[in-house]
C-alpha cells in the first residue's frame, strides 16, 4: 500500500479509488471486523427488537489528538457510547466518520483506529458503518471524527433531564475535571507533578447495572463540556427544581485540584469524559451508589448533593466552611488567573 | 490523619470558631475593602459573605489588574493587533475586555494573531520562534507580575530578541490606596491588603499610607481562615479604636518583602503616572520602561493614532473599584451587562467584582 511507503495519509486515500480501498480493507476492516461491516454495502443492515431506541451523534475535534490516557479515537467512541447510555439505553451500533488532513502520519492513524476498536470492544458495541475523507493540508487539523450510534431502551426505563424531584439525591460517579485538565496541560505544554490523565471511559456497563437492578433512576447525564456545574444547572431548569451541593463531598484528585487552583479554574466547570451524574430517589441512593462503585470506572463515586424545592432552576453549593454560593451556568470559557 | 499545612487554613471547625468570634465582637457597622481581586473571588467561592454578621459590609477594591486597565490602553492593544505582521500576546482575561470599539477576542475572530499566554516568557518564546513578526505583550499587572515582566525584558535584551516588545499598563498598589483615601465620598473602615502583592512589596510599602490616613489594615492570604482571621483583626482594631498595620500572612509576607524581585523591577522600570479605569490618572502609580529599555516599548514601535473616547455611559466600574457602589447598584448590572455581554471590565475578569456577584451571587 503506498500509504505505508509514504508513511502519511494522502489525498488519494479519500478519493474512493484504489488507495481508499486499500486503506479500508488493509487497515480499518481488520480492526473493526464484524459481520455488518464485512458485508461491504453502503450501509449496515441489522434487525432490532421491538421497543424504544436511542440515537445520538457527536463530533470530535480535540486538540491535541493524543493526550495522557487516551486519544481522539477512544474519546469519540466512548463519547457516543455514553450519550446513548445517558438516555437509559444499551448502546449497540456505532458509525464512524473520519475527516483526515492530508499528511497525517500513518502510524498516528493506525494508533487512533486501533484505540477506537479497543474502545468499541470494551463497551461491547459494533462499528457497523463508516466513511473516510481526506482534505488538503490546512483544511482540517490532523483528524476530526464523527461518531453516531443507536441503542435499545429496556422496557420500563424512563430517564430524562426533566425528571429530577425534590428529595432526590445527586450521585457523581467519580472525580471531576480529570479530562479537561489533562487536555489543558497537554495543549499548553504545562508540566506538573502527578498523573494528570483523561478519564475517558465507557459508562454503559455501569448504566446497565443500575437499570437492571430495578432501582428507579430519574436522571442520567454525563457532565462533559461545561462540567458538573453546567450540567446540573441544565437539569435544574429542565426539571424546575433547585439543587444543593456539598463541597466537602465533591470527589476530586488532589493533583487536579492543585492545577485548578494554580490556574484559577473552578473544577465544577471542567469537562469530564468518563463520569456520570445520576439523580435517584433518596431511599435507593445508597444502593445505586454501591452499584456504581462496583464498576471499574465508578470506584470514587459519591453522593454530592440533593434536589430541593427551593429556588427552582438554581444550583447552590454549601462550601466546606459552611458558607453558601451560587453555582451558575458557565459563561464563555474559563480563563486563567492573571495575578 | 492529621491536616496538611494548607488544609489547616480551610479547616471548617476553625472557620466556625472565627465566624462565631466575629459575630460576638462586631458591634459597629464596618465597611471593609478587600483590595485584591483574588480576595474578592475567594470570598465568593467560599461563601464568606453570608457567614459574616450584618454589621460587616465587604467592598471590592481596585486590585484586579484587568478591571483597572484604562479603556485607552485596551484601545491601544486592539490597535497594535491591527498592525501588519504582529502577534499580540496577553493573559486570558484581557481578551474579552471591551475597548471603545472592539475587544482583542473580536480582533482574533476577525483574523488578527492574538494569543493567550500563561506567562510573559511564553511571549518571548513566541518572538524567538517568529523572527519575521513583531511580538507584543500586553503588560497588565501589579507588583506580583511586574518583576516577571522585567525579567522577560532583561532576557530579551540579553538574547537580542529584538522583535519582542511590551505595551505597558502596569500599576502599583500603595499609591492607589492613597488616592482612594483622598477621594471625596470614599469611606472605608479597614483594608484587607493583598497577599501576593505584599510578598513582593513587604509590609513596609504600606507604612506611609497607613501613617497618613490611619485606616486599619491587615495583609492576609487567600484561604478562608486567612480571610476570616483578617476580618476579625479589623473588627478588633475598629472596636478598640486602635488602628494598626498588621500582617496576618507571615508565612509568605516579610516586612521588607522580596527586595531581589523589586530590584529586577526597578532595573527595567521607573515609576510614572498611570490612568486607572473609572478612577482617572493617579500620580506615581504606574511603571514605565527606563531609557535603557525603551527599545522594548511597543508604544514607540507603532504609530497608533489613538483618540480619547469616553468610557461607556452607565458603567459604574470606577465607583465600584472605590467602594462607592456595589455591582447591584449599577443600572446595567444583569440587565444589559452580563459575562456574555460585558460592558465594563469588572464583568469580564474572573476576579472582577461584577463577575463575582453575577457568578456566585
Ligand atoms: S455591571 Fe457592567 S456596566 Fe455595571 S459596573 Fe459592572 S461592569 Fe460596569
Amino acid at each position: 500500500m503506498n500509504a505505508e511507503k509514504n508513511n502519511t495519509i494522502l489525498l488519494d486515500h479519500g478519493a474512493g479509488g484504489k488507495a481508499s480501498h486499500a486503506l479500508f480493507s488493509e487497515m480499518i476492516l481488520p480492526l473493526f471486523s464484524n459481520e455488518y461491516l464485512a458485508m461491504g454495502d453502503d450501509g449496515a443492515v441489522y434487525s432490532v427488537p421491538a421497543g424504544k431506541m436511542a440515537f445520538s451523534t457527536d463530533s470530535y475535534v480535540v486538540d491535541p489528538i493524543f493526550f495522557n490516557g487516551g486519544n481522539i479515537g477512544d474519546l469519540a467512541v466512548n463519547g457516543t457510547v455514553n450519550d446513548i447510555a445517558m438516555c437509559g439505553a444499551i448502546p449497540l451500533y456505532i458509525s464512524v466518520g473520519l475527516i483526515i488532513e492530508e499528511g497525517l502520519p500513518i502510524n498516528d492513524f493506525q494508533e487512533i483506529i486501533t484505540s477506537m476498536a479497543t474502545a468499541a470492544d470494551r463497551a461491547g458495541v459494533k462499528i457497523v458503518t463508516g466513511d473516510t475523507k481526506v482534505v488538503p493540508r490546512g483544511k482540517a487539523d490532523k483528524i476530526f471524527i464523527n461518531t453516531s450510534g443507536v441503542g435499545m431502551i429496556p422496557e420500563g426505563v424512563n430517564v430524562s433531564g426533566s425528571r429530577a424531584l425534590p428529595g432526590d439525591k445527586i450521585i457523581l460517579s467519580g472525580t471531576m475535571a480529570d479530562h479537561g485538565i489533562a487536555i489543558l496541560t497537554a495543549r499548553e505544554g504545562l508540566t506538573f507533578d502527578g498523573d494528570l490523565k483523561t478519564d475517558s471511559a465507557p459508562l454503559n456497563h455501569m448504566v446497565k447495572a443500575m437499570l437492571s437492578s430495578g432501582c428507579e433512576v430519574h436522571v442520567l447525564r454525563d457532565p462533559t463540556r461545561g462540567g458538573v456545574g453546567t450540567t446540573l444547572n441544565e437539569i435544574a431548569s429542565q426539571s424546575g427544581v433547585g439543587m444543593t451541593l456539598f463541597e466537602k463531598d465533591l470527589p476530586i484528585k488532589k493533583q487536579v485540584n492543585g492545577v485548578c487552583e494554580l490556574l484559577g479554574f473552578d473544577p465544577l466547570y471542567i469537562a469530564n469524559e468518563g463520569k456520570l451524574l445520576a439523580i435517584v430517589p433518596e431511599k435507593q441512593a445508597s444502593q445505586v451508589l454501591d452499584l456504581i462503585k462496583a464498576d471499574t470506572f465508578g470506584k470514587n463515586a459519591a453522593i454530592i448533593g440533593e434536589v430541593t424545592d427551593q429556588r427552582p432552576g438554581k444550583v447552590f453549593l454549601e462550601t466546606a466552611i459552611g458558607g453558601q454560593r451560587l453555582v451558575d451556568m458557565l459563561t464563555g470559557e474559563q480563563l486563567p488567573r492573571i495575578c | 490523619m492529621g491536616l496538611t499545612y494548607l488544609e489547616k487554613f480551610r479547616d471548617p471547625s476553625l472557620a466556625k470558631q472565627l465566624v462565631a468570634t466575629i459575630h460576638k465582637e462586631s458591634r459597629h457597622p464596618l465597611r471593609l475593602m478587600e483590595v485584591c481581586g483574588t480576595h474578592t473571588m475567594a470570598i465568593f467561592r467560599h461563601g464568606i459573605r453570608n457567614l459574616l454578621p450584618e454589621t460587616i459590609t465587604l467592598l471590592s477594591g481596585p486590585g484586579c489588574p484587568v478591571c483597572v486597565t484604562a479603556q485607552k490602553d485596551i484601545d491601544a492593544f486592539v490597535a497594535v493587533s491591527r498592525q501588519p505582521d504582529v502577534i499580540v500576546t496577553t493573559f486570558g482575561d484581557l481578551m474579552r475586555v471591551p475597548g471603545s470599539g472592539t475587544t482583542l477576542a473580536g480582533q482574533k475572530g476577525a483574523g488578527a494573531d492574538v494569543r493567550m499566554v500563561y506567562s510573559v516568557f511564553d511571549a518571548v518564546t513566541i518572538a524567538r520562534q517568529n523572527p519575521d513578526k513583531q511580538v507584543v505583550f500586553c503588560a497588565v499587572g501589579f507588583e506580583t507580575t511586574i518583576p516577571t515582566i522585567a525579567a522577560a525584558v532583561l532576557m530579551a535584551a540579553k538574547e537580542k530578541v529584538t522583535n519582542f516588545s511590551i505595551y505597558g499598563a502596569n500599576k502599583l498598589t500603595p499609591p492607589a490606596l492613597a488616592a482612594l483615601m483622598t477621594t471625596k465620598g470614599v469611606s472605608i473602615d479597614g483594608f484587607i491588603l493583598p497577599g501576593h502583592v505584599s510578598v513582593i512589596t513587604g509590609v513596609d510599602a504600606y507604612r506611609s499610607v497607613f501613617e497618613t490616613h490611619k485606616v486599619p489594615s491587615v495583609i492576609t492570604g487567600f484561604e478562608p481562615i486567612d480571610i476570616l482571621h483578617a476580618v476579625l483583626m479589623l473588627v478588633r482594631q475598629n472596636e478598640s479604636c486602635v488602628p494598626a498595620l498588621e500582617n496576618a500572612y507571615p508565612r509568605a509576607v516579610r516586612d521588607s518583602g522580596n527586595p531581589k524581585a523589586r530590584e529586577v523591577m526597578h532595573q527595567v522600570f521607573t515609576v510614572g503616572d498611570a490612568a486607572w479605569r473609572g478612577i482617572g490618572l493617579i500620580k506615581n502609580s504606574g511603571m514605565e520602561l527606563k531609557p535603557d529599555f525603551k527599545a522594548f516599548d511597543a508604544g514607540d514601535r507603532f504609530e497608533l493614532n489613538l483618540i480619547d473616547v469616553a468610557e461607556p455611559k452607565g458603567c459604574a466600574c470606577g465607583e465600584i473599584l472605590m467602594g462607592l457602589k456595589t455591582p447591584v447598584a449599577c443600572a446595567l448590572y444583569k440587565k444589559v451587562c452580563t459575562p456574555m455581554t460585558p460592558v465594563g471590565p469588572c464583568m469580564v475578569s474572573s476576579e472582577g467584582a461584577c463577575a463575582a456577584y453575577y457568578n456566585y451571587g
